[in-house]
């Protein structure tokens, strides 16, 4: 870890402010990537601007909807009532992450930044475009188990590892942003994270400086059939295979409008609009799932060793709908 | 690197541990500093086999530098100031920024029960109470701790009455070389304050409902976040079910007994084996 | 009637351990002690052309950085690229891998240098800041390409077929032969290795994470060419270790030269990532089984061979195929196990060596043969039961095999077992049943301790021998408090420290055997010496009584034969002006043994349950029994046993050590990528143990059981998931990607 200078934000615009006037600076929330990414030293933040005593971790009814503090840590995020009632879509995928301490830890503005943990990312003797833009990819020929399998470039087919924003982009969330400039903004969660093309170096659209302040959620006419779904390769604290949040909302038997996100399968967490497409109008049904389950990796391209993956991605969409409508 | 250790920030000691103290001979004439040094590591080191570990660090803290030692001039970086709660003492610290919780307590506090097992979030080992809920210390800068309350397995015991988790994973053998068990505890103890507040988990059914009683499943999940190699998991699960509900975990070995095997053996046709 | 042993006793260490009061290695308080990081090389094999360390020396508290250009020459050999002369007993010449000896690169992540600072942070900051460049050579990293290549290790006499295997095999009316894979894997103790070290003039003090301080006593000393004596070595706590810890590695030398160079205490810690190049790992094995066998489930020929990889610097055999000869009765056997070379650093013993790999093999061959045969698995083991060793023809010592067949099918309910596979479910879950027999040695190897008793009725027993964790500490308590007739709260017990008597490492399932023997025999000789004290006294009750008749009970030395003849301990000392008493005692094998042939066994029971969508698997139930003589402490055996099964979960559905060959670099060393069972993953286990009362192995009539409890999980599992799925698995460890 590389010597930095560590401050204690006290408000939020002179948090964005110190941050957006030294180019090598970050800010610091739970701690828990950006920290071991620098022990690590693939983060090398020469100032870090804690941001833990801001008072951005409410939680509230906002617009119809609830808007959750950037500081708010995962763990109060996925209990606060307001949650659970609303949204157990978020709650499921939020507990599905990491271990109680990490979440006791995390932040929800932290959780969305959170790092790819590409084997080849994390070790600096290894070729990684995304840490080092230029010196190419070690996974795309190399060990790509648990990378992508849809919209990755030759430059860089790591996955978003997440949980919490998978079931934020199923739940249509927007980021409110405030600049370095002390102007806020918002971008809709679907256009937050990116893909990979020539510059994997850039997981977001977040520009240097910008401050997450909260994330907010429209209305949402899902609570009822919802279901986070995670495949790994152990019971607990692992990252996924392929996750699912699904979403349906039911008229008489018939889906409404639904909302399939795939997390684990791409640089960013990926709704597959075909798949909701499939779904819309026809009966909640294991034929029905099936058919949006194939639609949705019909473009899928694995790597050497994650063909599985597609077969997987497909199952799992069936299993999750199937659990969302209480069919299984 | 500037460590000032105040006055104040001096361990408690129990009368007993000030009396072996006192009894040392090689302590009787040693300056303030290495007496100092010595209670910062009593504080962490006594108990049933305190004697000879203590005998051992009682020698080394009486060891002076040797002649030609070789130092660096101290000029560390980014110092940062800061007064936080440990097991209910302040403590005063000047630590590079750099530090993290763990390191700044078994390093520079002589507390050495909270382990570090993986320096990067992934084991366990290294969890404490920081206001109360259980976090990872190597993953928490000991900068971000001012002001706050930190409770480590040092400070679960109250004199030498067990916290009723500790005494459970001796009962239940919830360990084996020991070297996870104190995050593990602080774990469970953190837990089950989180049950108490209804807290859901990955495997809880129905999010929306609450439920303040866990089921072992329940403790599975939620006791996750810390490996154990040992394996020790069965009695990790059992011994934090009884602090939690009170109920009891059977039993789950046994001998085979004689007429058992009087019985298998007439069954095969192979009376001698 | 005993008072303790074979009584479930609360761990006597525990309340140091669960209040954080335990120390380990690198947790001992030492004044002005330095910290040292080490530097990882990048390429597999080469040398090393220039290295810049000036950078790093400027960091702010920065005192030194080692590399092969300024570390003096340890040890009795500089590693080199020679074959080295085998090795495996741990008498043998010490040819550890010693660092920093040359630019010579041999492994990828190899130690190229030691940054040295005021404190841990700057130490790993300036770590990074060593620039080094290198003139690669192409090496070999991928134990498939070089498989071919492998050779019979000098180790021992190449083994001798049995019979006539081909013909056999040819001969044979049932066939099966498949071929199983296993990756590297790594131990992954919780407590990362480290050691403080620190000189005083000559001397050595070392505190060191280690399952031997005398071997790291003799590898210590015979790098820095000091006498052994001046090198004690302390390490009371071990945060597990499971055998990544009994060859002396690579870095209590480093540590201990730093200190020596820099005069001054100096403490290294491996970082999880430098654990899976900093001691040795299960290495990667290849098995190809051939199973012979009459239509009645008879075995007519076994050809089992193995091939494993080692370093190119060293010669490492675990002996994969070796308990394939004793298991079953079979006239025709052929079971060599070969090696090969890799350029990775040197594999070592990790929990049930060879044998959890070998039988991993050979039981699921043998449930493939039951299949094909059609004969329950069980009943097919049964058939095959070695009365006798069919490798020697000697009788057993004691083995009860077929009861723990028997009753653990009772318990499990195997009868309820449908042969065929995807015919049992839960719901949406298939259910799979598998078994598979564990086996390991019942080994005793010499062994000393001390026992000093005082008038007072307290005790101390000391031995060299570490605690890993399986409760040797409560053992020798038990043993003595047993023996002595005193209390258990009467005994206090050290260990891991050089200033004890010799004892063997902590490994192999051999600690109990050996040093419970060594406690053992010294609280008979306490009896014998008090009673020739006794007898100094012309009145004394005593007299006449042979020394097998007497014992001691609660501060009486009696006659066993009669109780009411006896004298007061604390009166005999007193008469004889002693506070204490202190007897050493060295335990040996006794020649008996080798009359018989000794081994400990188990059969295990697992049900499985797959998501058939999914892929996911959960191993629901376990059953152990275990046969493995007498049972001392059955809590802290349980608790043995479960944690062979969690290794075993661990081996067969998670562990493997990944290489990108292209670089020959591990990919994964961490916690993260290299997963390892969590507590989610682990639901009922039960062990009965089936007691053999064995005279010959041992005066305690005790045989290892620390990695017996592993040795047929992966197969059983892997079995059961067989069972459930029809989907064979040869390959570990078994990802839900292979069960789509
Ligand atoms: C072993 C392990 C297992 C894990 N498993 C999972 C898992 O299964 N699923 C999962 O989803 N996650 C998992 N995680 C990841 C964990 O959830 C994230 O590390 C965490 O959510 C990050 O939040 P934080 O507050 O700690 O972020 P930090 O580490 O503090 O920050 C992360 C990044 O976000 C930036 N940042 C933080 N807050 C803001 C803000 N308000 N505005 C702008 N920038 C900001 C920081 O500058 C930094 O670059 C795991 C982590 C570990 C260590
Ligand atoms: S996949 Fe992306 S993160 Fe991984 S090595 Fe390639 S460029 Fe780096
Ligand atoms: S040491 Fe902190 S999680 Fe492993
Ligand atoms: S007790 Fe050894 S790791 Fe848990």
């Amino acid at each position: 870890m590389r010597p930095f200078k560590y401050t204690r934000a006290t408000e939020p615009n002179g948090a964005a402010a110190a941050v957006g006037a030294n180019p090598q600076a970050k800010f610091l929330a739970g701690g828990t990537n950006i920290l071991d990414l620098m022990k690590e030293d693939v983060e090398r933040p020469n100032e870090l601007v804690d941001l833990t005593r801001l008072k951005l971790a409410e939680i509230k009814e906002a617009g119809g909807g609830v808007s959750i503090g950037a500081l708010a840590t995962n763990t109060d995020t996925a209990n606060h009532p307001l949650i659970r009632q609303n949204y157990p879509l978020l709650t499921q995928a939020i507990v599905a992450g990491a271990s109680g301490q990490l979440r006791n830890m995390a932040t929800n503005g932290g959780n969305l930044l959170q790092r790819t943990r590409c084997q080849y990312f994390y070790d600096t003797a290894m070729p990684c475009n995304k840490r080092e833009p230029g010196s190419g990819c070690g996974a795309l020929e190399g060990l790509n188990r648990m990378h992508a399998i849809l919209g990755w470039s030759d430059k860089c087919v790591a996955t978003y590892p997440g949980d919490m924003a998978n079931a934020l982009l199923a739940l249509d969330a927007v980021v409110r942003i405030k600049g370095a400039d002390g102007v806020e903004r918002t971008i809709p969660l679907s256009e937050f994270h990116r893909l990979p093309g020539d510059t994997p170096q850039q997981d977001t659209n977040l520009q240097h400086g910008e401050l997450i302040l909260a994330i907010e959620l429209p209305k949402s006419n899902f609570a009822k059939n919802s279901y986070y779904l995670k495949v790994r390769d152990r019971a607990s604290y692992a990252f996924a295979l392929v996750a699912v949040a699904a979403a349906v909302e039911l008229e008489a038997g018939a889906i409404k409008q639904a909302r399939v996100v795939l997390g684990s399968v791409a640089h960013k967490p990926w709704r597959s609009q075909e798949a909701e497409a499939a779904l819309a109008g026809k009966p909640a049904s294991a034929e029905s799932f099936g058919r949006a389950a194939e639609a949705a990796i019909a473009d899928a391209k694995p790597l050497a060793h994650n063909a599985y993956k597609v077969e997987l991605a497909k199952r799992a969409i069936v299993r999750a709908l199937m659990r969302a409508s209480k069919l299984a | 690197m500037n460590e000032e250790f105040h006055e104040n920030s001096e361990p408690e000691l129990s009368a007993d541990e000030e009396a072996l103290l006192n009894e040392m001979p090689a302590l009787a004439d040693v300056g303030l500093t290495r007496r100092r040094f010595l209670k910062q590591t009593l504080a962490g080191s006594l108990g049933l086999f305190a004697l000879d570990l203590l005998a051992h660090e009682q020698a080394l803290a009486a060891l002076s530098p040797s002649p030609g030692a070789v130092f660096a001039d101290k000029t560390a970086e980014n110092l940062v100031k800061l007064a936080l709660k440990v097991n209910g003492v302040t403590k005063r610290l000047e630590v590079d920024s750099r530090v993290v919780l763990l390191d700044a307590l078994r390093e520079r506090l002589g507390l050495t029960g909270s382990k570090k097992g993986c320096d990067q979030g992934q084991c366990g080992a290294c969890t404490v109470l920081v206001n109360g809920r259980r976090v990872l210390s190597c993953l928490t800068l000991a900068a971000t701790c001012e002001g706050k309350d930190v409770t480590t397995i040092e400070g679960l015991a109250k004199g030498d009455q067990l916290h009723p988790m500790q005494a459970a994973f001796i009962k239940y053998d919830g360990f084996q070389c020991g070297y996870c068990t104190p995050g593990q505890i602080c774990s469970a103890v953190a837990l089950l304050e989180e049950a108490r507040r209804g807290d859901v988990s990955h495997v809880t059914e129905d999010v929306s409902a609450t439920t303040t009683q866990l089921t072992n499943e329940q403790i599975s999940e939620r006791m996750s976040g810390n490996i154990c190699r040992c394996g020790a998991y069965p009695g990790i699960v059992a011994a934090i079910q009884e602090v939690h509900s009170g109920k009891k975990t059977a039993q789950t070995w046994g001998f085979v007994d004689d007429q058992q095997l009087a019985r298998v053996r007439k069954e095969d046709g192979n009376a001698a084996v | 009637m005993a008072r303790y042993i074979g009584k479930e006793m609360s761990r006597v260490d525990g309340v140091a351990k669960v209040t954080g009061k335990a120390k380990y290695a690198a947790e001992f308080a030492v004044p002005n002690v330095a910290y040292g990081f080490i530097v990882n090389g990048s390429i597999a094999k080469g040398a090393i052309t220039a290295i810049d360390t000036q950078e790093a020396e400027r960091v702010a508290g920065v005192i030194r950085v080692f590399t092969h250009l300024n570390t003096p020459k340890l040890g009795p050999k500089p590693a080199s690229n020679e074959q080295a002369p085998p090795r495996g007993a741990q008498e043998e010449e010490d040819k550890s891998f010693r660092a920093l000896q040359s630019e010579r690169i041999f492994f990828n992540a190899q130690p190229i240098a030691l940054v040295i600072a005021e404190t841990y942070e700057a130490a790993r900051f300036a770590a990074r800041l060593v620039k080094v460049t290198y003139s690669p050579e192409p090496h070999v990293t991928d134990t498939e390409t070089v498989r071919e290549g492998a050779r019979q290790p000098k180790q021992g006499p190449p083994p001798k077929p049995r019979g006539n295997p081909e013909e056999a095999m040819r001969n044979a009316p049932v066939k099966i032969e498949a071929e199983y894979r296993i990756p590297i894997e790594h131990h992954n103790p919780m407590e990362p290795h480290g050691a403080i070290a620190l000189w005083q003039d000559e001397k050595l003090t070392i505190f060191d994470k280690t399952q031997g301080v005398y071997s790291l006593r003799e590898h210590l000393a015979s790098t820095f060419g000091v006498p052994p004596e001046n090198v004690s070595v302390v390490s009371p706590f071990v945060g597990g270790a499971f055998g990544s810890s009994l060859r002396p590695n690579y870095y209590p030398a480093l540590t201990a030269m730093a200190a020596r160079e820099l005069k001054r205490p100096v403490k290294v810690v491996y970082t999880r990532t430098q654990m899976y190049t900093g001691h040795g790992y299960r290495p990667y094995t290849i098995q190809k089984i051939a199973l012979g066998a009459e239509q009645s489930g008879k075995l007519s020929a076994m050809i089992h061979e193995a091939v494993h990889n080692t370093s190119a610097t060293e010669e490492f055999n675990d002996n994969t195929t070796n308990f394939t000869r004793q298991v079953y009765a079979c006239p025709n056997l052929f079971a060599p196990t070969r090696i090969t070379n890799t350029d990775l650093s040197t594999p070592v013993w990790m929990r049930a060596p060879g044998a959890v790999s070998g039988m991993f093999a050979l039981e699921c061959a043998m449930d493939e043969l039951a299949y094909e045969l059609n004969i329950d698995p069980l009943e097919l083991r049964l058939i095959n039961y070695a009365d006798v060793d069919p490798e020697s023809g000697k009788p057993w010592s004691s083995k009860a095999l077929r009861e723990c067949y028997r009753l653990g099918a009772e318990k499990f309910g195997w009868k309820d077992r449908k042969m065929e596979p995807r015919s049992m479910r839960d719901g949406r879950f298939l259910v799979g049943w598998g078994t598979a027999t564990g086996v390991w040695g019942a080994f005793q190897r010499p062994a000393s301790a001390t026992i000093t008793l005082r008038a007072n009725g307290t005790a101390n027993v000391a031995s060299a021998t570490s605690d890993i964790g399986p409760g040797t500490y409560t053992m020798m308590a038990m043993i003595a408090a047993e023996y002595l007739g005193v209390k258990l709260e009467q005994v206090n017990c050290e260990l891991g420290d050089t200033k004890f008597p010799r004892a063997p490492s902590q490994g192999g399932s051999q600690t109990t055997s050996s040093v419970g023997s060594a406690v053992y025999g010294c609280a008979l000789a306490i009896g014998a010496k008090l009673l020739e004290l006794a007898n100094q006294d012309a009145k004394s009750p005593l007299k006449d009584t042979a020394a097998d008749d007497i014992e001691m009970l609660d501060g009486r030395l009696q006659r066993k034969s009669d109780t009411s003849r006896f004298v007061r301990i604390a009166d005999v000392m007193k008469r004889h002006r002693l506070a204490e008493m202190t007897e050493t005692h060295e335990s040996k094998p006794s020649p008996e043994r080798q009359k018989y042939a000794l081994l400990a066994h188990g059969a295990q029971f697992v049900e499985v349950k797959v998501d058939p969508d999914l892929g996911t698997v959960h191993v629901t139930r376990v059953n152990e029994l275990t046969a493995c003589g007498k049972i001392i402490n059955p809590k802290a055996s349980h608790s043995q046993e479960i944690g062979g099964v969690v290794w075993g979960i661990g081996m067969a559905l998670q562990e493997a050590t990944e290489i990108d060959h292209r670089y020959g670099r591990i990919m994964n060393p961490n916690l993260q990528h290299y997963h390892v069972p969590v507590n989610a993953d682990i639901h009922a286990i039960e062990t009965s143990f089936v007691e053999e009362d064995d005279k010959i192995v041992n005066p305690l009539g005790v045989k290892g059981m620390g990695e017996l409890g592993m040795v047929g999980i992966p197969a059983a599992i892997a079995n059961a998931v067989f069972h459930a799925t029809g989907k064979r698995v040869r390959e570990l460890p078994i990802t839900p990607d292979k069960l789509l």
